[in-house]
This record gives C-alpha cells, sequence and structure tokens, in this order.
C-alpha cells in the first residue's frame, strides 16, 4: 500500500543544522562591517525619577566617541505593539522626561570600540529628580500610590472581562466551592544570544538592520514609525537567532539606539547587550496574583469558576496586554467550564516590563487551576485522572462566545498518562506523581498591531532544474520553523526537502508574516506554504495534464517527484521533465505560486488547539526540601505530527524551561532591583536536573492545519509548574501555591506541617 | 597599554598577533582571526558558549587572557570537520536533534569532544557531568546526551577520506 505521505511525520534533521554545528552560522552578534562602530547604552539606577538634564559634552569629548543620542534626539514617538489602540503605545525606549524602572534607557553611545563606548557612559551626567516609586501591584492599584503614566489612574494598564454563564446561580448549584489565592513568579527568557543589533543607515536613505529578532516584520514597522522613515526603507535581516522565547518581537533598545545612532553618523552601529542588562532591561515573564474561586457537584462535576487576577505590569504595556486575555482564556482550558467569570487587572509598577514569555499567560493559569483541582480531587475523594475525564473539552465543543475546539484528544491523552502512572507502580518513599492537564492555540486571531497585510503569505518559485525557492515571512529563532515549512511545501508540491531552499529573515525578500510568537508559524505560514506549494502545483499539473492526456475524469498529483495519475500511480512523468517543459510552455517564466492565510470567523482567540496531558514524577529531600525531577512524561495531542524530530526538542526543551519555572527560577527584587541578574545566581537546569523524558503522540487531524497540524511547542510549557506542584503534593502532601517551589519553600510547609500534626496530636492528649 | 606578540596555532594553522595584554581569548578568536563559531553568553564564565580546546583540555575562552594562550594549541568548533567532512559528534548532533537555535552548539560539542577524549566510555551521569557547565535554553539536554551517547557507544565513526 503506497504510504498516505512521503515527508511528513519522518525525522528529518534540522535544514540549518549544518551551518550551526559547523559554526558557519553567521548570527548578527557575529556580523561586523567595515568602518562599524560600537554602541553603548546609559540606563536610569532609579526605579522611578524625572530627567532635568542630561549633559553628554564630557562624553563626546572622550577620544574615540563619534556620538551621543538621548531623547531629544529621538521623535519623541511612544511605541508599542498594540498599535490600534494609543493610549497603549506608552515606551520611548530613550526616555525624554521620565524613567519608570532601573534600567530604563536614558542615553546611547557609539564609539570605536566597545572600551571606549563604555568608558563614555560613565561622562555622561544626568540629573535626576528622584520620585516615589510603587512595585507591588496591589500597592500600585491603591489611591494615593505614585503613578507612573498620566494618563493611567491607579495605575491601571489594562483591564479585561470574559464571562459566560450564570456564575452566582452555578456557585448556588455546587455541592462544594472552593477558594484559593496564588502567586505565580516571574521568569526571564535567557536567550543564549543576548538582544543585539547592527544598523547601517547610508546616505541614499535607506537603513539595514540586522538583529535577533522573532519578527523582522514588526521590527520593520515599529522602526519605521520611530524614525520617521517609510516602512519599506528599512531592511529587516535575521537569518540566525539565537533564541527567543517571547522576548524578541518588540522594538528594543538595541535595536532603536543602534539605529538612531546610525542615522546620525552614517555609519554601522552595532549594540549587543551583556547579560545583566538582558537580565535587567528587556521584558520578562508577567507575575501574577490569582485569586480562585471553584464550584463543583459532589461526583467532581466542574459548575462555576470565578477567576480575578492582578499582574505585574512593570512601567510599561508591551505585549502584557494579550498576556492578561490569554491567561482568562486558558484559565479555563481545557474543560468545559457551564459557568466561568475572568476578570484581570494589569497594573503598572516601577520595575522591568512584563510581557510575552513562551506559554503567554497560560503557564501561570495552568499552575493555578491545575493545583486547585488537585486539591479539590482530594477533598471530594475523586481520582485525579477522573475529574478531569469528567470534564474534559472534546470535540466539537464550543467554549462560549470565545472559541470552537475542532480537533481535541485530550480524553486519550488522559487514557495514555493514566497507563502509565498505573504501570509505573509503587514508588519508593518521598516520591510523589503529578499530573496536569493543558491546552493552547495555534496562533493568534487578534490584529491589535492592526497590520493590513495577511497575518502570513509564501512564495514558491520553481527554477529550472527543479530546485524549489520557497520564501516565507516567518522566522526561525531555533524552533524549526524552517525546517516544518520545508516538509509542507514538499510534501504539497511532492518533491523532497532537498529540492527546497528556503529564504527566512529579510523584509527586502519575504512576503509578510507576523512572526514566530503565539506558536503561528506551523499552523499560520504552514497554511500559507501549502497553498502556495499547490498554486505552483496546479500549474505543473496542467502541462502534464495535457502531456499525459488522460482520460479527463482522471485526475493527477505529484508525489516523491513523480507526477503521475492518482487513479494509475505508474503512469507518470519524471517531475524534473516536466518542470522543464511547464517553464518552456510559460515563455520561460519560473514556475511561481502564492499563498497567503488569514483566519476568518474561528472565534475570539485562534483557530486550533493543541492538547495534552503531563505526569511528573518527583523526589522531595525531606531534609531540605529540595525537589529532584525523576521522570516527565506527556501525551501530547499537537494534531499531525509534522517532523518528530523537531517535536521532541521543542517538548523536552519545554520541559527544562517550565520546570525551572516551577522550581528554580526567579527574580527576587530589593526597590525595583532585580537581585540575581546573572547566570550564575539566575539558576537554569543544567544537564544533570533533566529527568527522563518521554512523549506519547496523539494523533488527531485538525481540519483548520496544514496537513492536520497545531502547535507543538509553546503550549508545552503550560503543565510542568502545575505538575510539580501536584507531585510535591503527592510525595509529602504540601500544597504550594506560590512559585517558585524553592526547597525553601518547600521546607517550610514540610516543617509546619509537622508542627500541626504534632500540636493536634498534644491537643488530642489533653 | 602596550600591545604584546603572541603566538598561536589555531585549527591546525598557526598565527602571530599582536594583542593588547588585557584581550581575552574568545576576544582574539572572534574579533581578529574571525573565528566567529565561538560564541558568548555572558560575561562571568557560566555559560560555556565560549568553549574550546586548549591543549586538549575544554575551557572556558572568555575566562582566559590570550596571552595566557602564548604557544598554545587551540581547537574551534571550525577545527572540528576534517578536511570537510563533518566529525562523528556533528553528525550525531544532526541525527539526534541536538541543537535548536545553534548558540550554545559549538560550546557544547567542543566540551563533548573533551569527555570524550578523557572518558571514551562515559555513563549517562557522566556525560551529564561533562556538559554541565554548558548552558542550552533550547533542548532540554536530553537529545545532546543521546546524541554524545551514541558517539560513545561507536554507532559514529570518523568518515573515511
Amino acid at each position: 500500500m503506497r504510504k498516505k505521505y512521503t515527508v511528513i511525520n519522518t525525522p528529518i534533521h534540522n535544514i540549518d543544522g549544518v551551518a550551526k554545528i559547523t559554526g558557519r552560522a553567521k548570527y548578527t552578534f557575529d556580523i561586523k562591517l567595515p568602518q562599524m562602530l560600537y554602541g553603548k547604552i546609559l540606563r536610569s539606577p532609579y526605579p522611578h525619577a524625572r530627567i532635568l538634564k542630561i549633559d553628554t559634552s564630557r562624553a563626546e569629548k572622550l577620544p574615540g566617541v563619534k556620538a551621543v543620542v538621548t531623547g531629544k534626539d529621538t521623535r519623541g514617538v511612544k511605541q508599542g505593539i498594540w498599535r490600534r489602540y494609543k493610549e497603549l503605545c506608552d515606551e520611548e525606549i530613550l526616555a525624554r522626561e521620565k524613567v519608570r524602572y532601573i534600567g530604563e534607557p536614558v542615553a546611547a553611545v557609539a564609539a570605536v570600540d566597545e572600551d571606549t563606548a563604555e568608558e563614555a557612559l560613565d561622562l555622561i551626567d544626568v540629573e535626576y529628580e528622584i520620585l516615589p516609586a510603587v512595585f507591588e501591584p496591589i500597592e500600585a492599584i491603591k489611591e494615593g500610590a505614585p503613578q507612573l503614566h498620566e494618563n493611567a489612574e491607579r495605575n491601571i494598564n489594562v483591564t479585561r472581562h470574559i464571562e459566560w454563564g450564570d456564575v452566582d446561580e452555578g456557585f448556588k448549584q455546587s455541592d462544594y466551592v472552593r477558594e484559593d489565592w496564588f502567586r505565580c513568579s516571574s521568569q526571564a527568557h535567557v536567550c543564549m544570544e543576548t538582544h543585539c543589533a547592527v544598523a547601517s543607515f547610508t546616505p541614499e536613505g535607506k537603513l539595514t538592520l540586522w538583529t535577533s529578532t522573532q519578527s523582522h516584520y514588526y521590527i520593520q514597522v515599529l522602526l519605521a514609525d520611530m524614525l520617521g522613515l517609510r516602512e519599506s526603507d528599512i531592511r529587516v535581516i535575521s537569518r540566525y537567532t539565537g533564541g527567543g522565547f517571547g522576548s524578541k518581537f518588540e522594538l528594543d533598545s538595541a535595536q532603536f539606539c543602534s539605529a538612531l545612532l546610525s542615522m546620525k553618523l552614517r555609519r554601522p552601529v552595532k549594540i549587543v547587550l551583556n547579560r545583566e542588562e538582558e537580565f535587567m532591561a528587556t521584558k520578562r515573564r508577567t507575575p501574577m496574583f490569582y485569586y480562585l474561586r471553584t464550584g463543583v457537584k459532589k461526583d467532581g462535576r466542574f459548575v462555576a469558576k470565578e477567576a480575578r487576577v492582578f499582574t505585574e505590569g512593570g512601567a510599561y504595556t508591551a505585549m502584557g496586554a494579550t498576556a492578561l486575555y490569554l491567561t482568562g482564556f486558558f484559565q479555563a482550558f481545557p474543560y468545559v467550564w457551564p459557568n466561568y467569570r475572568y476578570d484581570g487587572y494589569r497594573v503598572y509598577t516601577n520595575t522591568e516590563p512584563t510581557s510575552a514569555m513562551r506559554g503567554f499567560g497560560a503557564p501561570q493559569a495552568t499552575f493555578c487551576a491545575e493545583t486547585q483541582i488537585e486539591l479539590i480531587a482530594d477533598e471530594l475523594g475523586i481520582d485525579s485522572i477522573e475529574i478531569r475525564r469528567k470534564n474534559a473539552m472534546y470535540p466539537g465543543y464550543e467554549v462560549p462566545g470565545q472559541a470552537w475546539i475542532q480537533s481535541c484528544g485530550l480524553r486519550e491523552c488522559l487514557d495514555r498518562i493514566e497507563e502509565w502512572i498505573k504501570k509505573r507502580g509503587e514508588l519508593p518513599p518521598h516520591r510523589g506523581i503529578g499530573i496536569a492537564a493543558y491546552g493552547f492555540m495555534s496562533g493568534g486571531i487578534f490584529n491589535w498591531f492592526d497590520t493590513p497585510y495577511a497575518f502570513s503569505s509564501a512564495l514558491v518559485k520553481i527554477n529550472i532544474d527543479g530546485k524549489v525557492d520557497l520564501f516565507v515571512g516567518s522566522q526561525d529563532m531555533g524552533q524549526g520553523s524552517n525546517t516544518t515549512l520545508a516538509m509542507i511545501c514538499a510534501e504539497e508540491l511532492g518533491v523532497r526537502v532537498e529540492d527546497i531552499r528556503i529564504h527566512m529573515g529579510d523584509t527586502d525578500i519575504c512576503p509578510v508574516d507576523l512572526g514566530a510568537w503565539g506558536s503561528r508559524e506551523t499552523l499560520m505560514q504552514g497554511n500559507a506554504v501549502k497553498m502556495a506549494a499547490a498554486d505552483a502545483k496546479r500549474q505543473i499539473l496542467e502541462f502534464a495534464a495535457a502531456k499525459l492526456s488522460p482520460n479527463i475524469v482522471y485526475d493527477l498529483d505529484i508525489k516523491d517527484r513523480w507526477v503521475h495519475l492518482i487513479a494509475r500511480p505508474e503512469r507518470g512523468l519524471s517531475y524534473f521533465d516536466v518542470v522543464k517543459e511547464a517553464i518552456r510552455g510559460k515563455d520561460g517564466q519560473p514556475i511561481i505560486g502564492r499563498g497567503h492565510y488569514t483566519p476568518h470567523r474561528k472565534g475570539m482567540i485562534s483557530p486550533a488547539y493543541s492538547f495534552g496531558v503531563q505526569a511528573v514524577e518527583v523526589e522531595v529531600e525531606q531534609e531540605t526540601g529540595k525537589i529532584i525531577l525523576h521522570n516527565c512524561v506527556t501525551a501530547h495531542d499537537c494534531g499531525q505530527v509534522i517532523n518528530p524530530l523537531g517535536v521532541q526538542g521543542q517538548l523536552e526543551g519545554a520541559i527544562a524551561m517550565a520546570a525551572g519555572y516551577g522550581f528554580t527560577e526567579d527574580l527576587p527584587m530589593d526597590e525595583g532591583k532585580i537581585l540575581n541578574p546573572n547566570l550564575v545566581d539566575y539558576k537554569i537546569l543544567r544537564a544533570p536536573d533533566m529527568p527522563k523524558t518521554e512523549v506519547m503522540e496523539v494523533e488527531t487531524y485538525e481540519p483548520e492545519g496544514p496537513f492536520g497540524a497545531k502547535e507543538a511547542g509553546e503550549g508545552l510549557t503550560n503543565p510542568t509548574a502545575g505538575a510539580v506542584a501536584n507531585a510535591v503534593y503527592r510525595a509529602v502532601g504540601v500544597s504550594i501555591k506560590n512559585l517558585p517551589l524553592t526547597a525553601e519553600k518547600v521546607l517550610k510547609a514540610i516543617k509546619e506541617k509537622e508542627n500541626k500534626k504534632e500540636d493536634e496530636g498534644r491537643n488530642e492528649g489533653i | 597599554m602596550e600591545k604584546r606578540l603572541i603566538r598561536i596555532k589555531v585549527n591546525g594553522d598557526y598565527y602571530e598577533l599582536y594583542i593588547k595584554p588585557k584581550k581575552l581569548l574568545v576576544e582574539v578568536l572572534r574579533d581578529e582571526l574571525e573565528l566567529t563559531g565561538t560564541k558568548r553568553g555572558c560575561n562571568t564564565g557560566s555559560c560555556g558558549a565560549c568553549t574550546v580546546l586548549l591543549n586538549g583540555h575544554s575551557v572556558k575562552s572568555c575566562s582566559v587572557l590570550a596571552l595566557q594562550a602564548d604557544g598554545a594549541e587551540i581547537i574551534t568548533v571550525e577545527g572540528l570537520e576534517n578536511s570537510g567532512r563533518l566529525s562523528p559528534l556533528q553528525i550525531s548532533f544532526l541525527d539526534h536533534g541536538a541543537f535548536q537555535c545553534g548558540f550554545c552548539t559549538p560550546g557544547m560539542l567542543i566540551s563533548a569532544v573533551a569527555l570524550l577524549r578523557e572518558n571514551p566510555n562515559p555513563s549517562e551521569e557522566e556525560i551529564r557531568g561533562g556538559i554541565h557547565g554548558n548552558l542550552c535554553r533550547c533542548t532540554g539536554y536530553n537529545s545532546i546526551v543521546r546524541a554524545i551517547k551514541a558517539v560513545a557507544e561507536g554507532k559514529y565513526r570518523e568518515e573515511e577520506k
């Protein structure tokens, strides 16, 4: 029997792999141009202050310094990624009047080398008037608290309300109601390549910017507005990006300051943020304070949920407005809640702005929801799997007014995890298995960026030798989208992956795509690529049909470079021969296929959702409270797997990052100053810390996705923190609602539990 | 500060360089020799992206002054190929998907080479220990461990010339 697919679902080498393993891949960090200068950025040492005066004269006199810029050299544009809403565009990048967090840029220097630029920073005299500052959202929202932005009373930046059903009635009908407070911490992205840019402005009025980004299109558009240039006079190039995770699709200080300096000097300027700047002055995961009130029936059926959230916004809006919406939406995931109400408040504080990070508000929501569900299950004496199965989303379910679920393999995922837990059997002492269920979107439907373009576009050009040039607007930042898209193109066109040459990361050459965030690329860019390939294929088949002159009831296809009658596969022609003739027949024009994708009538959030269940086995050291991960098993529905090698990589990488969020990573602050802005004190997982990982693919077919595929990368970050918390609960009987679950917190909780037991024992004695 | 002369052998080629005494080895490799395969992810010696072999031992080239390398033999990621043929570890990294963004990969490969030179038959735990100093934010390390293990088990041999 013929295989359905020849390319899809085979483990394919990353098509950028050889460049990356041989050191040939040129990242922005590696770029050096003739006459290039080096830039450094002066940052605010205060969390909240008025800039009274900046004197750059001493710095300008330092030999080797070529230019110094401050807010006065800018057009004074307040930018933001929520362009549809003027009041949410609130960040100048180079502050003109006020600084609102420690690390905010106030000036930038270009010099002949980095040392000179660094030295010049010390010679810039800034006179500040220090203002009272506020650091916690709960404090900042109070009347009389220091106000960060003129138009934001009580520092309320954005609010969000989601509601369906009758929540109050639902609580009345509930047999059991539970309330909990949770604190979800922050997290740094820690891309191995820090934010960096090389800007080159030339006298014909054109700017080229090499940069490490997740969306060259966004950077082009935002920069045009900030610099007063035409969009198309800016070329953004980002062939290799050393990690993104949500940190690199907003305009950043390296990009803006290097461009501003280059415009002034007409020379290339390179700015690379150092690791400390990366921690203190980029963006980070949004800390959230969650209140959950949940009502269920005795048998474990969910009836009503009320969620209220205050998020620590930091100084600017960034992508935090989206995180506020998504956390509210995913708080109700992946279950059927007949009645649900969510109120979210994003509050400005004098801290580093908070924004998008892998999972985008969903890991926080999932941690709270799954921790609480575990406690409810326990109180009611219902099995962890059973309570989730009873309430699980299913294919065809409509989230009222929000979303329509098409493919959904959640129940199969629960079955698979249940089997694994049973097989695991009796655990050694101080060990426990915790589970968490989750879901995630395959690209957002919202257009707050206000793009007039299709969300994703692609072009396919077929050359005389059959080689296919695939032009995509997406960005490969390491997640492997280039390989995924080449596979989709090869499958649809009926060729091999080695026949595809991808062109990515260059606004001069590539059609527009909104970029690699919100798990967009496989579904959205994938659909555009599939459409472009189908368009090109149709043109090839026109010639093939003329040549083969089959009975008109037969149709043709191409598989593995063989153009043939579908009903009689042995009757066909070589793809290479047909291409040659087709191009000749087109008066020598290469074959060009066009594709695009924008979701229409697909609800408020996303056209498709991934689902999964994760089981984590932990050991808790009784003496220290330290958590050791032993196993992490994930049953995973990402629709049709495109590249198994890629999916496994995404899964294991997500576990490392999400386990870090669960129990090792944190950004403690003192008066707005991050205390651990380096890789010694900020603890990301290292190789010996990783558990054994196992993935069980539950394949579904997503009608909206290319070949039935949906997202498989970001959503995997959602379950782990909650699963770890539940595993600790099963291991030692303490439920911790305050991330991260550091050894200190776990030990304290164990001690408290023991003391309570002793007290009870004593009371019984009396 | 007066520049000083150093002589180093990098990936089989000899270089004589005049450098400022405060220059780090990583800076000389990247800026003077334009061997940008070697990366830099921090300034505290904690990420391992700058790992190179110095006289056969892995070192973090951000923690070594170029002057200290005077007279030494250095291998960077660019030196792992043999006349354009990929080394067994490189092929194994491809097969196992042992990289994503690729920024830590040069340092990771060098640490793996050093590990297998010192201990050709490492246990899984020893492999993990061998790359303990190399941070990777993308892969979660397990694919890297599998890739190194496969080489240690002899599944990849040096390609015939």
